[in-house]
């Protein structure tokens, strides 16, 4: 073995050893060794954030938009809480992230020293796992074991807590990135019994359904280019679930839309109608099946998921089969080339959804004093298609319209917070994007109030020179608390009016960045023009229609086929959409 | 280094003292969590755990009792007993070991020991189990599992012993204590 390196430099060694060219981080009493020991070298880059969450979401942009290991590095106290709602967003989102912590020494441990805070027992609830380092000899496996288990099986987010003199002292590295873990052994087999059966069902099937979902985008491109040969060999219909756009392109031929709460009317429809649902990679969250007991009622149901903790969770299913999905389609399509082409036709289903799709359910009343926030989503999705663009939001409408009326047509491009609903997500998320893909175009669909959440990033994209865009939907209301109030509520518009917003143009420049506004569709398209061409970090501030709501909508306790929709609803519709049962959901 | 005045807290180094072991009887209200709490204080303030064991109380009041055995420094075995009793859902933590020592408080634990091994191996078994009063409370041809009850000091003795004599597997279920006498404990 070679000479005896510090607690530090295992740490950064570590990073190079499992390929991380980037870091997100801020320093700290309780970090300073490792910060030197950044210092010391040029391996691995640091981005320094302006506050821990920031480092937390810039840390999932950049393992989301790569398929790589994020990694954060932070101080001990305020530093680690500070990263607890990106462990928690990356733990619902199933992203896999490595957040370091520092902690006091050993011997001080549980005194209430300065900066102490139980992080392993604070974080034990929203990390996959974590990790207290009492030894230095523990220090090389568990900085690996971090590694592997954030990305293996179902990803997700870890920390290693390291105490300030293990930090100091010395000891043996060894490589171990090529090593496993003793207990924590995901699945990486697959009945392929089971996955006959399930294209018996498949040739069976006159109303067939894929529902796809963040489980084929994490199982990596490959699994993305098997559902679209999977989907044309089939013709069967798709949809998928927010956190799987992209993964069937969404200009495709088969492709009905996302579906759940704010999904198409045609996607929601042929879910409840449907006999057979194949769900690869999904949940059945309660966004996606709205009232359970009402749920897809007449339909044999196919559960595909690398974690057997999600089958039968809220659905029960006719096979489940607990593997990686690209693995499943692999495999479905090996059996299917085999048996050669024994599918029912589809046209009678094609033709019922057709007429779903007449509906058109995603219209809006167009405007051309005021710019409709659906129209800016497809104005900016049409200057920026044939750009190797990335997209991220933050939590809100401006999200779900991002959802419907921006196409994706490949994997990993579109980021945003799902399973927690992140308010803030999406800028931080936006640099960590940008810092891995520097010549990629990088836009955060915001709005106003989120935006604000973490707006102290902007300081970070400027000191990096980071491209990124921050594409306000600039409604002056927190436009999703809103319409809720208006459903629930009696339009009582409880504190969700954003008062006092800054002037974003200004903002921009105090941050040393660039501020465009714009308020009239006709300018629309020349100013998101320029914002593309302009360097550097740009706050897009757009006006928007204030009031408008986001449709098609399920009321929460609704079942599928009892959407609202949107441009014939008249208010007293939205008022009574939700009943007494419905009130208690989120 | 000044260990009396430290120039900061990076600079106090644990004072050697020996450690002890002690019984801890915690009352705490039976809800949801409890023992979450509990324990989570122990790992959160880095103290130990030897042998836990948690049941219901015989009042109706919805009162559990915690027995817990731990190990550290007379200053260690201080802290941890403040710690847990500022924990809200605990009624009241006795050191057994400090109040009443070993005389003055009860303290017994059950463990069941199985063996493998034939001839005098077995034999030998056997005779040990009879001496030290431990029940068989199975057998085969090749094995016996022996059911011993007492002191922790006691069990470990006739552990050790069984090692030479063909031990495979050893369940205990911690230790269970009450103050002697008329008093609560
Ligand atoms: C951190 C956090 N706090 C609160 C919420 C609840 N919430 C969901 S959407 C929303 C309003 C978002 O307003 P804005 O960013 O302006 O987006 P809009 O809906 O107007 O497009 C709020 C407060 C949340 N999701 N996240
Ligand atoms: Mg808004």
């Amino acid at each position: 073995m070679g000479k005896k390196i510090t607690g530090a430099e295992m740490v950064i060694q570590t990073l190079h050893d499992q390929g991380v060219d980037s870091v997100f981080g801020y320093p700290g009493g309780a970090v300073l060794p490792i910060y030197d020991a950044i210092f010391q070298q040029e391996d691995v880059k640091h981005i320094l954030v302006r506050h821990e969450q920031g480092a937390s979401h810039a840390a999932e942009g950049y393992a989301r938009s790569t398929g790589k290991v994020g990694v954060l590095i932070v101080t001990s106290g305020p530093g680690a809480t500070n990263a607890v709602t990106g462990l928690t967003d990356a733990l619902l989102d199933s992203i896999p992230i490595v957040c370091i912590s520092g902690q006091v020494p050993t011997h001080l441990i549980g005194t209430d020293a300065f900066q102490e805070a139980d992080t392993v027992g604070i974080t034990r609830a929203c990390t996959k796992h974590n990790w207290l380092v009492k030894d230095i000899k523990d220090l090389p496996r568990i900085m690996h074991e971090a590694f592997y288990i954030a990305r293996s099986g179902r990803p997700g987010p870890v920390l290693v807590d390291i105490p300030k003199d293990i930090q100091f002292a010395e000891g043996d590295y060894e490589d171990l990135s090529k090593t496993t873990h003793k207990t924590y052994t995901p699945p990486n087999t697959i009945d392929n019994k089971a996955v006959a059966r399930v294209v018996d069902l498949m040739e069976r099937a006159k109303r067939p359904i894929i529902y796809s979902g963040g489980g084929i985008i994490n199982s990596g491109p490959k699994a993305s280019k098997l559902l679209q040969k999977f989907v044309h060999k089939t013709n069967m219909p798709i949809t998928s679930t927010l956190m799987g756009l992209g993964a069937y392109p969404g200009s495709g031929d088969n492709w009905l839309g996302m579906l759940g709460m704010h999904g198409t009317y045609e996607a929601n429809m042929a879910m409840h109608d449907c006999d057979l649902m194949l769900c690869i990679g999904a949940r059945f969250d309660d966004r996606i099946t709205g009232k359970i007991d009402e749920f897809s009622p007449n339909s044999k149901k196919v559960h595909i998921d690398i974690d057997a903790t999600s089958i039968n969770k809220n659905v029960e299913v006719d096979i489940s089969i607990i593997a990686d999905c690209g693995k499943f389609l692999n495999e479905a399509l090996k059996i299917m080339d085999k048996r050669s082409n024994k599918f029912q036709s589809f046209n009678e289903w094609w033709k019922q959804i057709e007429l779903w799709k007449k509906v058109n359910c995603l219209s809006y009343k167009p405007n051309s004093d005021v710019i409709m926030p659906q129209y800016a989503i497809q104005r900016l999705y049409e200057l920026t298609k044939n750009k190797d663009t990335y997209i991220t939001t933050e939590v809100g409408q401006h999200q779900m319209w991002a959802a419907q009326f921006y196409k994706f047509d490949k994997p990993n491009r579109w980021l945003t917070s799902g399973g927690l609903g992140t308010m803030g997500y999406g800028f931080p998320a936006a640099n960590g994007v940008q810092v891995a893909k520097p010549d990629a175009l990088v836009i955060d669909i915001a709005g106003d109030a989120s935006i604000l959440m973490n707006i102290q990033e902007l300081s970070t994209a400027v000191q990096y020179q980071l491209n990124t865009k921050i594409f306000i939907l600039n409604n002056s209301y927190m436009g999703m608390v809103r319409q809720w109030q208006q459903l629930l509520h009696g339009n009582r518009i409880s504190e969700s009016y954003s008062d006092s917003l800054p002037d974003f143009v200004k903002l921009a420049e105090a941050y040393g960045a660039t501020g465009i506004r714009v308020k009239k569709p006709a300018d629309l398209d020349d100013a998101i023009a320029r914002m593309i061409d302009t360097p550097g970090p740009v706050i897009f501030d757009c006006v928007v229609a204030n009031l408008e709501n986001c449709f098609p909508m399920i009321p929460s306790g609704k079942a599928h086929n009892d959407m609202l929709l949107g441009e014939n609803v008249s208010d007293e519709e939205v008022a009574n959409a939700i009943d007494d049962d419905g009130k208690i959901m989120v | 280094m000044n260990k009396k005045n430290p120039a900061s807290t990076y600079d106090i180094i644990s004072i050697n003292e020996d450690d002890e072991r002690h019984t801890l009887s915690i009352i705490v209200d039976d809800e949801p969590g409890v023992l979450a709490r509990v324990i989570g204080l122990f790992a959160a303030r880095g103290f130990n755990i030897d042998s836990l064991t948690v049941s219901e109380t015989e009042s109706k009041q919805q009162l559990s009792r915690i027995t817990l055995v731990t190990s550290g420094s007379p200053s260690v075995i201080e802290k941890i007993k403040v710690q847990v009793d500022r924990l809200v859902s605990v009624h009241k933590v006795s050191d057994l070991t400090a109040d009443y020592g070993q005389y003055g408080a009860l303290e017994r634990e059950l463990a069941l020991i199985k063996v493998k091994g034939t001839g005098n191996k077995r034999l030998e078994a056997l005779r040990l189990a009879e001496a030290f009063d431990a029940q068989t409370v199975d057998a085969s041809l090749d094995s016996f599992i022996f059911q011993i009850t007492g002191r922790t000091r006691e069990i470990d003795r006739f552990i050790n012993l069984m090692a030479s004599v063909g031990l495979t597997e050893v369940s205990r279920t911690g230790v269970a204590a009450l103050k002697r006498g008329a008093d609560n404990t």
